[in-house]
């Protein structure tokens, strides 16, 4: 059979396999119905739910102005897709083209799509972690189970972690009236994903709004009574905190142990792939049949001297499902490459948090607009020489034109005047981002280097 | 009825919290919050709400077009998707 006609076969009549019903694997199972692919199409997602909206999760649901088994993504064509949900993979055969599932049962592909996206980073002490008051937030039953916990009016609550669900989490309580404690290993929140010049005004923005935020600090225990509910937590300066919720935020895991040996280039800092989205196996091959989207990719860009990048961002799961599957039924000359400029958004304290770019690569921060002590700002971020991201407090306006510049490699710092020039955004300052072999919750973007095959990780839990 | 908001391409002009105030308000100055499943006596309020945002960030089940999916300039131009 020649390229085109084995093109047209899997077009009318072949297989697809999503590994992952969420918001990729959906929108890639929408994109290929669109493109005009007939053949069977097949869903597998290890929660028992159809794909629903994650960010709403630590927002509206944890304020009680939704419910959690009420974010159901809406659909935008029928798919008719065989479903599998509430079964995971477990396991996939390359060479026999075959996907494993917990239940002993097995899928055959023509094409595969793994969008299995991450989990969140447990607490480290298994006995600790299952306490009665310990929470995570990542899936829909976790968000039902803390804002039932939450609707108690539990004495306090404590915080794991300030990254952006730790920080969305601490404003939620806070805006329920709870008294909130925030325990962040680095030396601000956020710090991690915006350096440390931003992180120090979140840092006064959870304070004005009440939050007991304490930096530069851990959790060395979580401790029970004998029923096994949580009463207290142990803090690394010798302290101790009593409360009866905990809230686990140490960022997340990628969805890759069920590929140990597959021979897939996959490891805990997820998949590599090509900027085609092509899976590369161990060799550091690129395979033909075997595409990756959404969280658990990382992919080389264009625009970061090609460095692989993984993304947890809504709008990259979008964006790179809809590639995947275009590439997936595509003959290679109308493949497209995935060059998304990173965005995501954060809402917290009443501030509304946009970012493009990647500013965890930045060496030097500008306020270019506005003040941070205003908490109303847009920083941009330079790095060799040109900008490289930018971050709006309650600015989203200017995030178009900084987003233009970065596609641009314009020069850093801007060499043009800009309305709104405050005194403290004369000059560049440095960004201030922590030491990344020292993380503090988990940035949720990593700039993971050169090789498909990287399957090093650098997190060092912490110890007790 | 089921609903979404790409809050990267939202820019907080705030038709939609006039337009369909029962599911869509704003927090602080920018920030939008709305409910994901929005009742069915609030249809033709949420329709109008995305049919009035100046970027059409609103995404609703039940489209008419497929075409008018997140991603698609096509779709954006114009309220020829919702139904």
């Amino acid at each position: 059979m020649s390229g085109d006609g084995a093109l047209a076969w899997l077009r009318r009549e072949g297989r697809i396999v999503i590994v992952g019903a969420s918001l990729a694997g959906l929108r890639a199972a929408e994109t290929l119905r669109k493109e005009g692919f007939t053949g069977s199409l097949t869903l597998i997602g290890d929660e028992p739910h159809e794909p629903y909206d994650r960010p709403p999760l630590s927002k509206q649901v944890l304020l009680g102005h939704a419910t959690a088994d009420r974010t159901a993504l809406p659909r935008r064509l029928a798919l008719d897709a065989h479903w599998r949900l509430g079964v995971a993979a477990t396991g996939l055969d390359m060479a026999a083209k075959r996907v494993r599932l917990a239940d002993g049962d097995e899928v055959e592909y023509d094409r595969l799509l793994i969008a299995t996206g991450v989990h969140a980073r447990p607490w480290p002490h298994k006995s600790e972690a299952e306490l009665d008051g310990v929470f995570v937030l990542r899936t829909r039953d976790d968000a039902a189970r803390l804002q039932r916990r939450l609707a108690a009016s539990p004495r306090r609550v404590l915080v794991i972690g300030a990254g952006f669900t730790g920080s969305e989490i601490a404003s939620a309580c806070r805006e329920r009236g709870l008294p909130v404690t925030v325990a962040e290993r680095g030396a601000a929140p956020l710090v991690g994903a915006l350096g440390g010049v931003i992180g120090r005004a979140a840092a006064d923005l959870q304070r004005e709004h009440g939050v007991d935020l304490r930096c530069g600090i851990m959790v060395t225990a979580l401790e029970g009574d004998a029923p096994g509910r949580l009463r207290r937590a142990h803090l690394s300066d010798g302290t101790t905190i009593d409360t009866d919720v905990a809230v686990v935020s140490l960022g997340a895991t990628r969805n890759t142990e069920w590929l140990a040996g597959s021979g897939l280039g996959a490891g805990p800092r997820g998949i590599a792939c090509d900027a085609g989205c092509r899976a590369f196996d161990v060799r550091g091959i690129v395979t033909d049949d075997v595409f990756v989207a959404g969280d658990v990719a990382r992919s080389p860009h264009a625009l970061f001297g090609y460095q692989f990048l993984s993304l947890e961002h809504w709008g990259n799961a979008v964006a790179q499902a809809e590639t995947a599957a275009h590439n997936m039924i595509s003959s290679s000359s109308e493949r497209r490459p995935h060059l998304w400029v990173p965005a995501f958004w954060s809402a917290q304290f009443g501030v509304n948090i946009k970012s493009v770019g990647v500013p965890s690569l930045g060496e030097e921060v500008i306020v270019a607009q506005g003040s941070l002590s205003d908490r109303r700002f847009t920083c941009v971020y330079g790095y060799q020489g040109r900008v490289i991201a930018a971050v709006a407090f309650d600015q989203t306006k200017w995030l178009e034109f900084y987003q233009r510049q970065i596609e641009s490699a314009a020069p850093f710092p801007p060499d043009y005047p800009s309305v709104d020039r405050r005194p403290e955004g004369l000059r560049p300052v440095p960004a201030e981002f922590p030491d990344p072999s020292l993380p503090t919750h988990g940035p949720s973007v990593t700039v993971s280097g050169y090789s498909p095959t990287d399957q090093r990780i650098t997190f060092v839990p912490a110890h007790a | 009825m089921r609903l979404v908001v790409d809050l990267n391409r939202c820019q907080g002009y705030a038709q939609c919290a006039f337009l369909a105030p029962d599911v869509f308000a704003m927090h602080g100055e920018e920030s939008l919050l709305y409910n994901p499943h929005a009742d069915e006596t609030h249809r033709d309020q949420v329709l109008r709400a995305a049919t009035a945002c100046p970027v059409q960030a609103i995404l609703v089940d039940d489209m008419s077009d497929a075409s008018a999916a997140a991603g698609d300039i096509a779709g954006r131009e114009g309220p020829a998707g919702v139904r």
